[in-house]
Protein backbone atom coordinates (compact mmCIF):
# COMPACT_ATOMS: atom_id res chain seq x y z
CA UNK A 1 0.00 0.00 0.00
CA UNK A 2 2.69 2.43 1.02
CA UNK A 3 4.62 1.75 -2.16
CA UNK A 4 1.50 2.23 -4.28
CA UNK A 5 0.66 5.54 -2.70
CA UNK A 6 4.22 6.78 -3.21
CA UNK A 7 3.89 6.08 -6.90
CA UNK A 8 0.81 8.20 -7.12
CA UNK A 9 2.84 11.22 -6.10
CA UNK A 10 5.14 10.84 -9.08
CA UNK A 11 4.71 13.39 -11.77
CA UNK A 12 3.97 11.83 -15.23
CA UNK A 13 7.10 13.53 -16.59
CA UNK A 14 9.23 11.91 -13.89
CA UNK A 15 7.63 8.56 -14.72
CA UNK A 16 8.61 8.99 -18.36
CA UNK A 17 12.14 9.93 -17.39
CA UNK A 18 12.40 6.83 -15.17
CA UNK A 19 11.11 4.67 -18.00
CA UNK A 20 13.59 6.23 -20.41
CA UNK A 21 16.45 5.70 -18.00
CA UNK A 22 15.37 2.10 -17.56
CA UNK A 23 15.46 1.48 -21.29
CA UNK A 24 18.81 3.20 -21.63
CA UNK A 25 20.28 1.08 -18.88
CA UNK A 26 18.85 -2.12 -20.29
CA UNK A 27 19.84 -1.53 -23.91
CA UNK A 28 23.64 -1.85 -23.68
CA UNK A 29 23.23 -5.07 -21.72
CA UNK A 30 21.12 -6.46 -24.53
CA UNK A 31 23.52 -5.31 -27.21
CA UNK A 32 26.69 -6.61 -25.60
CA UNK A 33 25.18 -9.71 -24.08
CA UNK A 34 25.01 -13.24 -25.45
CA UNK A 35 21.40 -12.64 -26.43
CA UNK A 36 22.57 -10.58 -29.38
CA UNK A 37 24.23 -13.57 -30.99
CA UNK A 38 21.02 -15.50 -30.60
CA UNK A 39 19.01 -12.68 -32.11
CA UNK A 40 21.37 -12.37 -35.05
CA UNK A 41 21.18 -16.09 -35.68
CA UNK A 42 17.43 -16.01 -35.49
CA UNK A 43 17.33 -13.35 -38.16
CA UNK A 44 19.85 -15.28 -40.25
CA UNK A 45 17.96 -18.53 -40.04
CA UNK A 46 14.60 -17.00 -40.83
CA UNK A 47 16.06 -15.33 -43.91
CA UNK A 48 17.60 -18.64 -44.95
CA UNK A 49 14.27 -20.29 -44.40
CA UNK A 50 12.26 -17.74 -46.33
CA UNK A 51 14.46 -18.04 -49.41
CA UNK A 52 14.20 -21.81 -49.24
CA UNK A 53 17.87 -22.49 -48.49
CA UNK A 54 17.09 -24.60 -45.44
CA UNK A 55 14.10 -26.52 -44.19
CA UNK A 56 12.12 -25.56 -41.13
CA UNK A 57 13.55 -28.39 -39.05
CA UNK A 58 17.08 -27.42 -40.03
CA UNK A 59 16.35 -23.83 -39.09
CA UNK A 60 15.06 -24.99 -35.73
CA UNK A 61 18.16 -27.06 -35.18
CA UNK A 62 20.43 -24.13 -36.07
CA UNK A 63 18.60 -21.75 -33.74
CA UNK A 64 18.80 -24.28 -30.94
CA UNK A 65 22.48 -24.97 -31.45
CA UNK A 66 23.42 -21.31 -31.58
CA UNK A 67 21.75 -20.80 -28.24
CA UNK A 68 24.24 -23.31 -26.88
CA UNK A 69 27.06 -21.74 -28.86
CA UNK A 70 26.52 -18.11 -28.08
CA UNK A 71 28.37 -18.89 -24.86
CA UNK A 72 32.02 -19.27 -25.92
CA UNK A 73 35.27 -21.12 -26.43
CA UNK A 74 34.38 -23.24 -23.44
CA UNK A 75 31.89 -25.08 -25.61
CA UNK A 76 34.67 -26.85 -27.47
CA UNK A 77 34.96 -30.37 -26.10
CA UNK A 78 38.45 -31.55 -25.06
CA UNK A 79 38.40 -33.66 -28.22
CA UNK A 80 37.86 -30.60 -30.44
CA UNK A 81 40.49 -28.68 -28.46
CA UNK A 82 42.87 -31.57 -29.19
CA UNK A 83 42.33 -31.36 -32.95
CA UNK A 84 42.78 -27.58 -32.89
CA UNK A 85 46.02 -28.06 -30.91
CA UNK A 86 47.45 -30.66 -33.29
CA UNK A 87 47.16 -28.31 -36.25
CA UNK A 88 48.41 -25.27 -34.31
CA UNK A 89 51.41 -27.43 -33.35
CA UNK A 90 51.95 -28.53 -36.96
CA UNK A 91 51.95 -24.88 -38.07
CA UNK A 92 54.49 -24.01 -35.33
CA UNK A 93 56.75 -26.87 -36.44
CA UNK A 94 56.37 -25.67 -40.03
CA UNK A 95 57.85 -22.33 -38.98
CA UNK A 96 60.56 -23.67 -36.67
CA UNK A 97 62.68 -26.81 -37.05
CA UNK A 98 62.38 -29.52 -34.37
CA UNK A 99 65.57 -30.24 -32.40
CA UNK A 100 66.16 -33.90 -33.14
CA UNK A 101 67.93 -34.81 -29.88
CA UNK A 102 66.44 -37.86 -28.20
CA UNK A 103 68.04 -37.34 -24.80
CA UNK A 104 67.14 -33.65 -24.53
CA UNK A 105 63.53 -34.22 -25.64
CA UNK A 106 63.12 -37.17 -23.26
CA UNK A 107 64.33 -34.99 -20.39
CA UNK A 108 61.99 -32.12 -21.30
CA UNK A 109 59.07 -34.56 -21.39
CA UNK A 110 59.94 -36.17 -18.04
CA UNK A 111 60.11 -32.72 -16.48
CA UNK A 112 57.14 -31.18 -18.32
CA UNK A 113 54.71 -34.06 -17.96
CA UNK A 114 55.52 -34.38 -14.25
CA UNK A 115 54.80 -30.65 -13.79
CA UNK A 116 51.58 -30.86 -15.82
CA UNK A 117 50.23 -33.55 -13.48
CA UNK A 118 50.53 -31.08 -10.60
CA UNK A 119 48.62 -28.33 -12.46
CA UNK A 120 44.94 -27.50 -12.13
CA UNK A 121 44.43 -29.08 -15.58
CA UNK A 122 46.42 -32.31 -15.20
CA UNK A 123 44.50 -34.18 -17.87
CA UNK A 124 43.75 -33.07 -21.40
CA UNK A 125 42.22 -35.16 -24.18
CA UNK A 126 45.52 -36.76 -25.20
CA UNK A 127 47.90 -35.46 -22.55
CA UNK A 128 50.80 -33.00 -22.51
CA UNK A 129 53.77 -33.47 -24.85
CA UNK A 130 56.89 -31.34 -25.17
CA UNK A 131 59.35 -30.65 -28.00
CA UNK A 132 62.52 -28.58 -28.29
CA UNK A 133 62.76 -26.34 -31.38
CA UNK A 134 66.11 -25.87 -33.09
CA UNK A 135 66.10 -22.09 -33.03
CA UNK A 136 68.20 -19.36 -31.44
CA UNK A 137 65.10 -17.25 -30.91
CA UNK A 138 64.16 -16.94 -27.25
CA UNK A 139 60.67 -18.41 -27.27
CA UNK A 140 58.25 -20.95 -25.84
CA UNK A 141 54.75 -21.69 -27.17
CA UNK A 142 51.78 -23.75 -26.05
CA UNK A 143 49.13 -25.12 -28.41
CA UNK A 144 45.64 -25.87 -27.03
CA UNK A 145 45.31 -29.31 -25.47
CA UNK A 146 48.91 -29.49 -24.24
CA UNK A 147 51.45 -29.53 -27.09
CA UNK A 148 54.28 -27.35 -25.75
CA UNK A 149 57.35 -26.07 -27.60
CA UNK A 150 60.54 -24.51 -26.24
CA UNK A 151 63.40 -23.16 -28.34
CA UNK A 152 67.08 -23.89 -27.74
CA UNK A 153 67.49 -20.12 -27.38
CA UNK A 154 65.09 -20.15 -24.45
CA UNK A 155 66.84 -23.15 -22.86
CA UNK A 156 70.07 -21.14 -22.94
CA UNK A 157 68.37 -18.65 -20.60
CA UNK A 158 67.96 -21.46 -18.05
CA UNK A 159 70.93 -22.05 -15.80
CA UNK A 160 69.38 -24.94 -13.88
CA UNK A 161 66.48 -27.41 -13.87
CA UNK A 162 64.32 -25.15 -11.71
CA UNK A 163 64.50 -22.46 -14.39
CA UNK A 164 63.53 -24.90 -17.19
CA UNK A 165 60.69 -26.11 -14.95
CA UNK A 166 59.54 -22.49 -14.60
CA UNK A 167 59.33 -21.94 -18.37
CA UNK A 168 57.43 -25.19 -18.91
CA UNK A 169 55.09 -24.49 -15.97
CA UNK A 170 54.29 -21.05 -17.47
CA UNK A 171 53.31 -22.70 -20.76
CA UNK A 172 51.23 -25.32 -18.89
CA UNK A 173 49.47 -22.31 -17.34
CA UNK A 174 48.45 -21.09 -20.82
CA UNK A 175 46.99 -24.53 -21.60
CA UNK A 176 45.21 -24.69 -18.24
CA UNK A 177 43.47 -21.35 -18.83
CA UNK A 178 42.71 -22.22 -22.49
CA UNK A 179 44.36 -18.97 -23.59
CA UNK A 180 44.91 -20.37 -27.09
CA UNK A 181 41.23 -21.10 -27.62
CA UNK A 182 40.38 -17.61 -26.40
CA UNK A 183 42.36 -16.17 -29.30
CA UNK A 184 39.74 -17.57 -31.70
CA UNK A 185 37.32 -14.90 -32.86
CA UNK A 186 33.84 -15.41 -31.42
CA UNK A 187 32.17 -15.26 -34.82
CA UNK A 188 34.11 -18.36 -35.90
CA UNK A 189 33.04 -20.33 -32.85
CA UNK A 190 29.44 -19.46 -33.61
CA UNK A 191 29.69 -20.39 -37.26
CA UNK A 192 31.45 -23.69 -36.43
CA UNK A 193 28.77 -24.72 -34.02
CA UNK A 194 25.99 -23.67 -36.38
CA UNK A 195 27.43 -26.02 -39.02
CA UNK A 196 27.53 -28.80 -36.44
CA UNK A 197 23.93 -28.05 -35.50
CA UNK A 198 22.78 -28.03 -39.13
CA UNK A 199 24.58 -31.30 -39.70
CA UNK A 200 21.91 -33.17 -37.77
CA UNK A 201 19.12 -32.18 -40.09
CA UNK A 202 20.69 -33.84 -43.10
CA UNK A 203 23.55 -36.08 -44.11
CA UNK A 204 26.94 -34.53 -43.56
CA UNK A 205 27.59 -33.06 -47.01
CA UNK A 206 30.64 -31.83 -48.84
CA UNK A 207 29.52 -28.26 -48.32
CA UNK A 208 29.28 -28.62 -44.54
CA UNK A 209 32.72 -30.19 -44.38
CA UNK A 210 34.16 -27.45 -46.56
CA UNK A 211 32.58 -24.71 -44.44
CA UNK A 212 33.68 -26.34 -41.18
CA UNK A 213 37.21 -26.76 -42.53
CA UNK A 214 37.31 -23.10 -43.60
CA UNK A 215 36.27 -22.06 -40.09
CA UNK A 216 38.88 -24.46 -38.67
CA UNK A 217 41.57 -22.89 -40.84
CA UNK A 218 40.61 -19.38 -39.73
CA UNK A 219 40.57 -20.45 -36.07
CA UNK A 220 44.07 -21.95 -36.40
CA UNK A 221 45.34 -18.73 -37.94
CA UNK A 222 43.73 -16.67 -35.11
CA UNK A 223 45.71 -18.75 -32.62
CA UNK A 224 49.04 -18.96 -34.45
CA UNK A 225 49.11 -15.24 -35.23
CA UNK A 226 48.52 -14.56 -31.52
CA UNK A 227 51.22 -17.04 -30.47
CA UNK A 228 53.81 -16.00 -33.01
CA UNK A 229 53.12 -12.34 -33.81
CA UNK A 230 50.89 -10.49 -31.38
CA UNK A 231 51.29 -12.30 -28.07
CA UNK A 232 48.70 -12.69 -25.35
CA UNK A 233 47.45 -9.86 -23.19
CA UNK A 234 49.42 -8.83 -20.14
CA UNK A 235 46.61 -10.30 -18.06
CA UNK A 236 47.02 -13.75 -19.64
CA UNK A 237 50.81 -13.67 -19.16
CA UNK A 238 50.29 -12.75 -15.54
CA UNK A 239 47.81 -15.64 -15.09
CA UNK A 240 50.35 -18.05 -16.59
CA UNK A 241 53.08 -16.76 -14.25
CA UNK A 242 50.81 -17.23 -11.22
CA UNK A 243 49.97 -20.78 -12.37
CA UNK A 244 53.71 -21.45 -12.84
CA UNK A 245 54.53 -20.40 -9.27
CA UNK A 246 51.74 -22.67 -7.95
CA UNK A 247 52.88 -25.67 -10.00
CA UNK A 248 56.55 -25.21 -9.05
CA UNK A 249 55.71 -25.05 -5.34
CA UNK A 250 53.48 -28.14 -5.56
CA UNK A 251 56.22 -30.21 -7.18
CA UNK A 252 59.00 -28.90 -4.94
CA UNK A 253 60.90 -26.62 -7.31
CA UNK A 254 62.08 -23.19 -6.23
CA UNK A 255 59.69 -20.69 -7.90
CA UNK A 256 62.63 -18.27 -7.91
CA UNK A 257 63.72 -20.35 -10.92
CA UNK A 258 61.29 -18.19 -12.91
CA UNK A 259 62.93 -15.00 -11.65
CA UNK A 260 66.38 -16.43 -12.36
CA UNK A 261 65.44 -17.30 -15.94
CA UNK A 262 63.88 -13.87 -16.53
CA UNK A 263 67.04 -12.12 -15.33
CA UNK A 264 69.18 -14.04 -17.83
CA UNK A 265 66.60 -13.41 -20.53
CA UNK A 266 66.58 -9.70 -19.79
CA UNK A 267 70.29 -9.55 -20.59
CA UNK A 268 69.96 -11.62 -23.76
CA UNK A 269 66.84 -10.08 -25.31
CA UNK A 270 67.53 -7.60 -28.03
CA UNK A 271 64.98 -4.82 -28.29
CA UNK A 272 62.81 -5.28 -31.35
CA UNK A 273 63.81 -8.91 -31.88
CA UNK A 274 61.08 -11.08 -33.41
CA UNK A 275 60.58 -13.40 -30.46
CA UNK A 276 59.72 -13.37 -26.80
CA UNK A 277 60.48 -9.65 -26.46
CA UNK A 278 57.71 -8.89 -28.91
CA UNK A 279 55.08 -11.19 -27.46
CA UNK A 280 55.71 -10.84 -23.72
CA UNK A 281 55.80 -8.08 -21.13
CA UNK A 282 59.34 -7.00 -20.19
CA UNK A 283 61.20 -9.43 -17.88
CA UNK A 284 61.74 -6.68 -15.29
CA UNK A 285 58.02 -5.98 -14.91
CA UNK A 286 57.26 -9.70 -14.70
CA UNK A 287 59.92 -10.21 -12.02
CA UNK A 288 58.39 -7.48 -9.86
CA UNK A 289 54.96 -9.12 -10.04
CA UNK A 290 56.23 -12.69 -9.53
CA UNK A 291 58.24 -11.74 -6.46
CA UNK A 292 55.02 -10.54 -4.83
CA UNK A 293 53.52 -14.04 -5.35
CA UNK A 294 56.55 -15.93 -4.16
CA UNK A 295 57.10 -13.94 -1.00
CA UNK A 296 59.86 -15.15 1.24
CA UNK A 297 60.12 -18.65 -0.14
CA UNK A 298 62.29 -20.88 1.94
CA UNK A 299 61.74 -24.22 0.19
CA UNK A 300 63.33 -25.60 -2.96
CA UNK A 301 66.54 -27.26 -1.80
CA UNK A 302 69.42 -27.24 -4.26
CA UNK A 303 70.48 -30.71 -5.33
CA UNK A 304 73.70 -31.93 -6.95
CA UNK A 305 71.92 -34.88 -8.58
CA UNK A 306 69.32 -32.56 -10.11
CA UNK A 307 71.95 -30.23 -11.50
CA UNK A 308 73.98 -33.13 -12.88
CA UNK A 309 71.05 -34.50 -14.87
CA UNK A 310 70.21 -31.00 -16.16
CA UNK A 311 73.79 -30.62 -17.46
CA UNK A 312 73.79 -34.15 -18.91
CA UNK A 313 70.57 -33.49 -20.87
CA UNK A 314 70.96 -29.85 -21.88
CA UNK A 315 74.55 -28.93 -21.04
CA UNK A 316 75.69 -28.97 -24.66
CA UNK A 317 72.64 -27.14 -25.89
CA UNK B 1 -0.88 -22.04 15.15
CA UNK B 2 0.50 -19.90 12.33
CA UNK B 3 4.01 -20.89 13.37
CA UNK B 4 3.06 -24.58 13.19
CA UNK B 5 1.53 -24.12 9.76
CA UNK B 6 4.66 -22.35 8.49
CA UNK B 7 6.89 -25.10 9.84
CA UNK B 8 4.70 -27.71 8.16
CA UNK B 9 4.88 -25.90 4.83
CA UNK B 10 8.66 -25.57 5.10
CA UNK B 11 8.93 -29.25 5.98
CA UNK B 12 6.80 -30.23 2.98
CA UNK B 13 8.84 -27.99 0.68
CA UNK B 14 12.06 -29.62 1.85
CA UNK B 15 10.56 -33.07 1.26
CA UNK B 16 9.41 -32.12 -2.23
CA UNK B 17 12.82 -30.73 -3.06
CA UNK B 18 14.74 -33.69 -1.74
CA UNK B 19 12.54 -36.36 -3.22
CA UNK B 20 13.26 -35.90 -6.95
CA UNK B 21 17.02 -35.98 -6.27
CA UNK B 22 16.62 -39.27 -4.48
CA UNK B 23 14.25 -40.69 -7.06
CA UNK B 24 16.49 -39.70 -9.96
CA UNK B 25 19.16 -42.05 -8.60
CA UNK B 26 22.87 -41.61 -8.30
CA UNK B 27 24.81 -38.82 -10.00
CA UNK B 28 26.80 -39.98 -13.01
CA UNK B 29 29.55 -38.34 -15.05
CA UNK B 30 31.44 -39.21 -18.24
CA UNK B 31 35.13 -39.51 -19.08
CA UNK B 32 35.93 -36.70 -21.55
CA UNK B 33 39.55 -37.60 -22.34
CA UNK B 34 41.04 -40.54 -24.29
CA UNK B 35 42.34 -42.34 -21.20
CA UNK B 36 41.78 -41.61 -17.52
CA UNK B 37 43.14 -43.11 -14.33
CA UNK B 38 41.42 -43.85 -11.04
CA UNK B 39 43.71 -43.54 -8.01
CA UNK B 40 43.70 -44.87 -4.47
CA UNK B 41 44.14 -41.38 -2.97
CA UNK B 42 43.15 -37.86 -4.17
CA UNK B 43 46.65 -37.09 -5.43
CA UNK B 44 48.51 -37.46 -8.71
CA UNK B 45 51.02 -39.65 -7.05
CA UNK B 46 48.23 -41.89 -5.72
CA UNK B 47 48.47 -45.53 -6.82
CA UNK B 48 46.52 -46.22 -10.03
CA UNK B 49 43.79 -48.75 -9.29
CA UNK B 50 41.72 -48.67 -12.49
CA UNK B 51 41.71 -47.20 -15.97
CA UNK B 52 38.80 -45.66 -17.87
CA UNK B 53 38.35 -44.54 -21.48
CA UNK B 54 36.58 -41.82 -23.46
CA UNK B 55 32.82 -41.96 -22.98
CA UNK B 56 32.87 -44.31 -19.95
CA UNK B 57 30.32 -43.46 -17.24
CA UNK B 58 31.16 -43.36 -13.53
CA UNK B 59 29.05 -42.96 -10.39
CA UNK B 60 29.97 -39.95 -8.27
CA UNK B 61 30.42 -40.76 -4.57
CA UNK B 62 32.13 -37.71 -3.10
CA UNK B 63 33.81 -34.49 -4.20
CA UNK B 64 36.89 -33.09 -2.50
CA UNK B 65 38.47 -30.01 -4.09
CA UNK B 66 39.38 -30.91 -7.66
CA UNK B 67 39.11 -34.65 -6.92
CA UNK B 68 36.04 -36.84 -7.28
CA UNK B 69 35.62 -40.27 -5.65
CA UNK B 70 33.89 -42.52 -8.15
CA UNK B 71 32.46 -45.99 -8.62
CA UNK B 72 32.57 -47.91 -11.87
CA UNK B 73 29.28 -49.65 -11.08
CA UNK B 74 26.18 -48.72 -9.11
CA UNK B 75 27.40 -50.30 -5.91
CA UNK B 76 31.18 -50.02 -6.12
CA UNK B 77 33.54 -47.42 -4.76
CA UNK B 78 36.73 -47.54 -6.77
CA UNK B 79 38.85 -44.48 -6.09
CA UNK B 80 39.69 -40.90 -7.01
CA UNK B 81 39.74 -39.19 -10.38
CA UNK B 82 40.61 -35.57 -11.25
CA UNK B 83 37.72 -33.30 -12.20
CA UNK B 84 39.48 -32.29 -15.47
CA UNK B 85 38.74 -35.82 -16.75
CA UNK B 86 34.99 -35.57 -16.11
CA UNK B 87 31.99 -33.95 -17.75
CA UNK B 88 28.38 -34.06 -16.66
CA UNK B 89 27.39 -34.59 -20.31
CA UNK B 90 26.77 -38.02 -21.76
CA UNK B 91 29.24 -38.69 -24.57
CA UNK B 92 27.94 -40.33 -27.71
CA UNK B 93 30.85 -42.12 -29.40
CA UNK B 94 29.14 -42.78 -32.75
CA UNK B 95 26.51 -40.07 -32.96
CA UNK B 96 23.65 -40.30 -35.44
CA UNK B 97 21.45 -37.49 -36.76
CA UNK B 98 19.00 -37.77 -33.85
CA UNK B 99 21.82 -37.31 -31.32
CA UNK B 100 23.00 -34.17 -33.07
CA UNK B 101 19.50 -32.69 -32.79
CA UNK B 102 19.30 -33.60 -29.11
CA UNK B 103 22.73 -32.16 -28.39
CA UNK B 104 21.83 -28.96 -30.20
CA UNK B 105 18.82 -28.45 -27.99
CA UNK B 106 20.50 -28.81 -24.63
CA UNK B 107 23.51 -29.51 -22.52
CA UNK B 108 23.05 -33.21 -21.91
CA UNK B 109 25.01 -34.69 -24.81
CA UNK B 110 28.53 -34.28 -26.20
CA UNK B 111 29.23 -35.84 -29.55
CA UNK B 112 32.51 -37.59 -30.22
CA UNK B 113 34.09 -37.02 -33.61
CA UNK B 114 31.88 -34.01 -34.48
CA UNK B 115 32.90 -30.43 -35.13
CA UNK B 116 36.66 -29.93 -35.30
CA UNK B 117 37.51 -33.59 -35.71
CA UNK B 118 39.80 -36.07 -37.44
CA UNK B 119 37.70 -35.60 -40.58
CA UNK B 120 38.21 -31.81 -40.54
CA UNK B 121 41.95 -32.25 -39.87
CA UNK B 122 42.19 -34.59 -42.89
CA UNK B 123 40.36 -32.07 -45.07
CA UNK B 124 42.69 -29.30 -43.83
CA UNK B 125 45.75 -31.45 -44.56
CA UNK B 126 44.57 -32.12 -48.08
CA UNK B 127 44.30 -28.36 -48.65
CA UNK B 128 47.65 -27.64 -46.93
CA UNK B 129 50.03 -30.42 -48.01
CA UNK B 130 53.05 -28.29 -46.99
CA UNK B 131 52.17 -28.61 -43.30
CA UNK B 132 53.80 -31.73 -41.92
CA UNK B 133 52.25 -33.61 -38.99
CA UNK B 134 55.00 -36.24 -38.63
CA UNK B 135 56.58 -34.49 -35.63
CA UNK B 136 53.21 -33.95 -33.98
CA UNK B 137 52.60 -37.71 -34.20
CA UNK B 138 56.10 -38.32 -32.80
CA UNK B 139 55.50 -35.85 -29.96
CA UNK B 140 52.34 -37.67 -28.96
CA UNK B 141 54.41 -40.80 -28.48
CA UNK B 142 56.49 -39.10 -25.75
CA UNK B 143 54.56 -40.52 -22.82
CA UNK B 144 55.81 -40.45 -19.23
CA UNK B 145 54.34 -42.99 -16.81
CA UNK B 146 53.51 -42.27 -13.19
CA UNK B 147 56.35 -44.62 -12.19
CA UNK B 148 58.84 -42.60 -14.27
CA UNK B 149 57.53 -39.33 -12.79
CA UNK B 150 57.98 -40.61 -9.23
CA UNK B 151 61.50 -41.81 -10.00
CA UNK B 152 62.34 -38.45 -11.63
CA UNK B 153 61.15 -36.56 -8.53
CA UNK B 154 63.05 -38.81 -6.12
CA UNK B 155 66.27 -38.71 -8.12
CA UNK B 156 66.06 -34.92 -8.29
CA UNK B 157 65.64 -34.62 -4.50
CA UNK B 158 62.23 -33.06 -4.99
CA UNK B 159 59.59 -33.29 -2.25
CA UNK B 160 56.13 -32.76 -3.76
CA UNK B 161 53.35 -31.36 -1.58
CA UNK B 162 51.50 -34.22 0.07
CA UNK B 163 54.51 -36.53 -0.27
CA UNK B 164 54.81 -39.65 -2.43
Amino acid sequence: MTIGSKHQFLDPAVKLAVLGLGIMLALPVFISGCKTMEAVTNIGTSIGQSVGMITESQAESISKSSKAVARSFEDFTPEQEYYIGRTVGAVVINKYKPYNNKKANAYINLLGQTLAKASDMPETFNGYHFLILDSDEINALAAPGGLIFITRGMLRCCRNEDAVAAVLAHEIGHVQFKHGLQAIKKSRITSALITIGAEGAKTFGEEDLASLTATFEDSISDITSTLVNNGYSRKFERQADIAAVTILKRVGYDPNGLVDMLKVMDKKLKPGSPDFAKTHPSPASRIADIQKDIGKYAGGKRSKARHARFLAALGNN
Amino acid sequence: MIKLKTSLIIFLLICLNAFPAFAAGQKMMSIQVKKGEIRSTPSFLGIIVARVSYGDRVYVREEKGPWVRVGLSGNSDDGWIHTSVLTSKKIVLNPGAADVQTSASGDELALAGKGFSKQVENEFREKNPNINYAWIDRMEKFVVSQKQSKQFLKEGDLSPEGGF
